[in-house]
């Protein structure tokens, strides 16, 4: 992959094949075997695999699903539902911030911004950080294209798959599938976090989450991120005065 | 529908936020990073309700060997140099390894 040469008479279906290419890399293949955990996870929710394939395309970001299928599952209502998924979509923000400026080169219209931004998720975003800058900028959004779309395409048929296969698997390897999504939320997530502030809320998270799934379990997700972010950020306020200081 | 309005919407809405304001905003601005910390402590609470409450055939399984598992690869993938597949293959591992010794 380092031998990527910069060539600017590289054919654009060439960077759109290497992007595709990235795909199928470590975090790629990662990606893959928590959307297998997420089929299994669908499917316990009592989540249709039509509904299922249709939220890995349409919403793409797995804690925003999952916070979905939580709250179908549990019967919340609409304006509930869309304000928990909602808050735990915020994060794609400022990645898309982050990487918008990279994919923009010269003459890139607006609009091909704002259609790749849909394929904005952790993996995509953390493979395409790292990789964009081997790419001439004028072939950044066909090489982003290739990866993303591949992405949400080899995942939307891992989900119908799993699905469909899903009951005829021994339990301790469904119990086993069910663990992938927390373990990879849980690695990724601490990975990508910029700043201590955003370790400490994650700690705060973990534990406040459970306790207020007993304390309030229609509106848990959003007091314990409101809560734990709060009270992290106010760390991060506090520590920064004390260097200035 | 509902999938449409409560995951679609409410997800690509930051998404084309992100275009919009991209350099407009600084990375590092307070606003952003509140922001930031709620989306972690709000993610890290549905990954302590998967893991505390878990659904299907992971309900089964006793709440220690979970919490032990999880913690165990969470260790393995601090001590690896933040690699996710030696988090991930260590705390299946032994979870598979604790179903089979009847824990």
């Amino acid at each position: 992959m380092s031998t990527w040469t910069s060539d600017a008479t590289t054919p654009r279906s060439t960077w759109f094949l290497r992007g595709v290419r990235a795909a199928f890399s470590l975090p790629g293949l990662i990606l893959i075997s928590s959307f297998i955990g997420f089929a299994a996870l669908a499917k316990d929710a009592g989540v249709t695999v039509v509904q299922a394939a249709f939220m890995t395309g349409t919403v793409w970001a797995l804690p925003s699903m999952v916070v979905l299928v939580g709250a179908i599952a549990s019967g919340a209502a609409l304006p509930a539902a869309m304000f928990a998924v909602t808050l735990s979509a915020i994060r794609l923000m400022p990645m898309v911030m982050a990487l918008a400026p990279e994919m923009r080169a010269g003459k890139t219209r607006q609009c091909v911004l704002y259609l790749l931004a849909h394929f904005v998720a952790v993996t995509s975003w953390v493979l395409a950080m790292e990789r964009l800058k081997r790419v001439p900028p004028h072939m950044r959004t066909t090489y982003y294209t290739g990866l993303g779309g591949t992405l949400v395409t080899t995942n939307v048929i891992v989900v119908t798959v799993v699905y469909a296969v899903a009951d005829a698997l021994p339990s301790a390897v469904s119990a086993a599938l069910l663990m992938l999504t927390p373990m990879y939320f849980l690695t990724s997530l601490w990975g990508s976090a910029r700043e201590r502030a955003g370790h400490v809320a994650m700690v705060l998270g973990l534990v406040l989450g459970p306790v207020f799934h007993i304390v309030l379990p229609q509106i848990d997700l959003l007091v314990a991120g409101l809560i734990g972010g709060t009270v992290a950020y106010g760390l991060h306020l506090r520590r920064r005065k004390v260097r200035v200081a | 529908m509902f999938i449409l309005v409560a995951g679609f919407a409410a997800t690509d809405i930051w998404r084309f936020l992100g275009v919009y304001l991209g350099g407009k905003l600084s990375e590092d601005s307070d606003l952003l990073v509140l922001v930031r910390t709620m989306a972690t402590a709000l993610v890290a609470a549905v990954i302590g309700n998967l893991i505390v409450f878990p659904g299907g055939a992971l309900a089964h399984t006793s709440l220690g060997l979970r919490i032990g598992a999880v913690a165990l690869g969470f260790v393995a993938y601090l001590v690896s140099g933040k690699r996710m597949v030696v988090g991930i293959a260590t705390a299946e591992f032994l979870l598979l390894a604790g179903l089979y010794l009847g824990f």
